[in-house]
């Protein structure tokens, strides 16, 4: 019915705007049938835009997309990011007076393929306007090419390995990619700090699991611990995803002060289960990073880690009352439990980016159609600046990189009602 | 005449596959000694840690066999691979995890440490076991007449079926199973420290090989397993009821690998829908290597998968300057089965192919 009201307004439109200007030559196509501004015409502004616009007719909902790891072992990293994405569309109410409407992907985290599948199943729908993903940042490397060349945004809220927003690496986003996470610069910088003058550590070994997330944050931890710590690498050793058997593995890396494995579940666990059967490795402390902080973690070696005192680096929660005031409790609302990882607040702020974009650069025509011109929507994201998020403030430098996260360190305590959770021992956030 | 004449040809055929061959060979060699010296003459490992790691590779290796036993079993009766015997496994490590879980929240786990266990065992062996007899009933039964491609095939059906529907029934979150005190540390045994764990994994590797040999060569039912396995129709005319013997066969390495799915679960403390998939594929390459249809040639290339597997990656590229060796552990064993496959395509132990 709303498309047969749609249609026979057309002509009716196309009269209009004949008796109102001239120069008629571009109204062929249908959706060129009213603009409200005279400078602002949507015809004119799809057409000059290199990937056109998506269409969100009158009363019809705008489509955003994640692409997230929401299936298998890390599914509670990629859930919990999309129970941040619901809560930011729930807040946010209407967008350009349309309602939004989510479309979960699942990328998958551990299968670079799984990223690529993502992103071909989200540009075979040219509703969808933007992209929020991936979980992890080996599935983004895939994911990207795809996406960009139908120019689909992409706002990342955990990649976080450098060679994304690293324009002469192979792996870089290019134009369509930006993340609202931090880098691993920082967070591998922050590991070693942490590693020299609170553990005061002399050796390290670091175990990771080839993908462009653990290999690059272990190699900046370890450069930084060499040279801010004069500390030695014992070993930068890999495991093969899909294993179970680590014993080999954890009995030739030497007697280090401390083992560094920022890998993802199920192989951090194990690696935690598996470290305490090597007699080499007792007094060794045992750091992870955000990849395994969730949920599925605490649930397989939770008590063991907590008996270890074992560490976790990851994003700084501290966000301020506005997270802990409104956020946190329409998170539980929606997702009926509390957060199982870190990477929600990052979500809703890529969210929010999103609907700025959309409002800033979208267009709405006489018969209350909405054009989202892509071009314009990705140049409005990539150039936000001292943006007020729930996470902070954030700029985003010419690269893609927008987060404002500081890194902190938890370890696994029993808060109030007994329940394992992840809680801050170091943060280097100055000033809380 | 003529047949001087191929005389004559042979050789020099042979000579070229065999110099290709014999060169081969002589690389492999050498890069086996000149990554081992390397490693061992740079000493970056202790003796002890050596000690450690194949008593690891032992333990991951007993497993191996229990469930390579399953597929040379299934191939010495009926000739073909049972791709799903991987997730046959599978089924009954998932399933006791429930009655696992269960005795931990009651506590019976931790107070009867050693009736818990065997009730586990007893658990898993069943439900596999189950498994596996509808799988044969089910799924191969029907097409024993057919080629040989058609139950392989079905075979990686009945596969991708058991694990997605463990998946839909269980859940496809990864399970940890609980740890039971009385197996936690280690035991000396001659001086060598041991995990209890891995020490009860081995035990019982070795009860369950022990009382499948006496099985096969001392019972009636074994001796009826190894007539069909010889010739089925013949078998069948000295009064064996082939079927009956097809599916006890079936029912053994079901059974062995609900005990390895126990074992696996003991050392690693962790189960899911996928978790067949590689071991499956682990041990299949273990029944080759030991050569397969030959139950001696199973428990052996099991442990020497599973210690190549600890040993090797360092051993042979860790001197090389190889950055972290263990990551390739999977190249070294499936670089060892193509090897096996082109110098004894039979595997170490094995016998010449029937009807070839």
């Amino acid at each position: 019915m709303q498309k047969l009201l749609r249609w026979s307004a057309m002509p009716m439109a196309a009269l209009l705007l004949l008796t109102a200007c001239q120069g008629g030559g571009a109204s062929t196509s249908p959706s060129a049938s009213g603009s409200t501004s005279a400078s602002q015409d949507p015809t004119a502004v799809c057409a000059a835009d290199k990937f056109g616009c998506v269409e969100v007719a009158k009363g019809d909902k705008i489509e955003l997309a994640s692409a997230l790891s929401i299936t298998g072992a890390t599914a509670s990293l990629g859930l919990d990011s999309v129970t941040g994405i619901q809560v930011a569309i729930k807040d946010r109410g209407k967008v350009a007076g349309h309602d939004v409407e989510l479309k979960s992907e699942d990328a998958g985290c551990s299968n670079a393929a799984d990223g690529q599948t993502a992103a071909q199943a989200i540009v075979a729908d040219p509703k969808i306007v933007a992209v929020i993903g991936t979980s992890c940042s080996r599935t983004a490397v895939p994911a990207m090419p795809v996406l960009a060349a139908q120019g689909y945004l992409m706002i990342s809220p955990s990649n976080t390995a450098p060679s994304l927003t690293d324009p002469t690496s192979k792996d870089f986003g290019g134009p369509f990619y930006m993340r609202t996470a931090y880098n691993d610069k920082v967070q591998g910088a922050a590991v070693a700090k942490f590693a020299c003058e609170v553990l005061h550590a002399k050796s390290a070994a670091t175990i990771h699991d080839g993908s462009p997330y653990a290999q690059q944050l272990q190699q900046v931890f370890a450069d930084d611990f060499k040279a801010q710590c004069a500390g030695t690498i014992t070993a930068q050793e890999a495991i093969h995803i899909g294993d179970k058997d680590f014993h080999p593995v954890l009995s030739t890396i030497g007697s280090p002060d401390m083992l560094f494995f920022p890998i993802f579940d199920p192989e951090a666990p194990l690696i935690t289960q598996q470290s305490q059967d090597i007699p080499a490795l007792a007094k060794t402390k045992l750091v992870s990073a955000d990849g395994a902080s969730d949920d599925t973690f605490i649930k397989t070696a939770g008590p063991l880690a907590q008996r270890l005192g074992m560490y976790f680096s990851g994003p700084d929660l501290n966000f301020g009352t506005k997270y802990t005031g409104q956020f946190l409790p329409e998170y539980k609302q929606i997702a009926g439990k509390d957060p199982t990882s870190v990477y929600h607040a990052h979500a809703y702020d890529a969210a929010n980016i999103i609907f700025d974009g959309i409002e800033k650069v979208g267009l709405t025509d006489a018969a209350g159609n909405l054009f989202i011109p892509r071009t314009a929507l990705k140049d409005y994201a990539r150039g936000e600046k001292d943006y007020k998020g729930l996470t902070g403030t954030l700029t985003c430098d010419p690269n893609g990189d927008c987060g404002a996260s500081f890194v902190h360190i938890t370890q696994l305590k029993p808060d109030a009602s007994g329940k394992l959770t992840f809680q801050q021992v170091y943060t280097t956030r100055s000033g809380g | 005449m003529r047949a001087t004449d191929v005389r004559l040809r042979l050789p020099q055929r042979f000579n070229l596959v065999s110099a290709i061959l014999w060169g081969l060979r002589i690389v492999v060699v050498v890069l086996v000694l000149a990554g081992a010296w390397a490693t061992l003459s740079s000493g970056k490992l202790s003796p002890d840690t050596w000690r450690d790691l194949v008593v690891f590779g032992i333990a991951q290796g007993s497993v191996y066999a229990l469930i390579a036993l399953g597929y040379t079993l299934v191939y010495g009766v009926l000739f073909m691979i049972n791709f799903a015997h991987g997730d046959v496994f599978m089924t009954g490590a998932m399933t006791a995890f429930f009655v696992a879980r269960n005795f931990d929240e009651s506590g019976f786990l931790n107070a009867n440490p050693i009736v818990a266990l065997l009730i586990l065992f007893a658990v898993s062996m069943l439900t596999s076991m189950v498994v596996a007899i509808a799988l044969e009933r089910i799924a191969y039964r029907p097409l024993r007449r057919a080629p040989r491609l058609v139950p392989l095939i079905t075979a990686i059906g009945a596969s991708l079926f058991i694990s997605n529907s463990v998946r839909g029934i269980y859940g496809e979150q990864d399970q940890a199973y609980p740890t039971i005190n009385a197996l936690q540390g280690r035991f000396d045994i001659f001086g060598i420290p041991i995990l209890k764990t891995q020490a009860v994994v081995i035990v019982a590797a070795v009860v369950f090989m022990v009382g499948l040999v006496y099985f096969v060569e001392r019972t009636r039912t074994g001796r009826a397993m190894r007539a069909v396995s010889e010739d089925k129709d013949v078998a069948a005319l000295m009064g064996i009821n082939v079927d009956r013997i097809i599916v006890t066969t079936f029912a053994i390495g079901g059974a062995l690998a609900g005990a390895a799915g126990i074992l696996y679960a003991l050392v690693f403390n962790e189960v899911d829908w996928f978790m067949g998939f590689l071991p499956g594929i682990k041990a299949f390459t273990a029944a080759v290597l030991g050569g397969i249809g030959n139950i001696a040639g199973a428990m052996l290339g099991g442990l020497t998968l599973g210690v190549l597997e600890s040993v090797g990656p360092f051993l042979l590229l860790g001197g090389a300057g190889v950055p972290s060796p263990n990551q390739l552990r999977d190249v070294i064993a499936f670089t060892v089965l193509v090897l096996v496959l082109i110098f004894r395509p039979n595997g170490i132990l094995g016998q010449s192919e029937p009807g070839s």
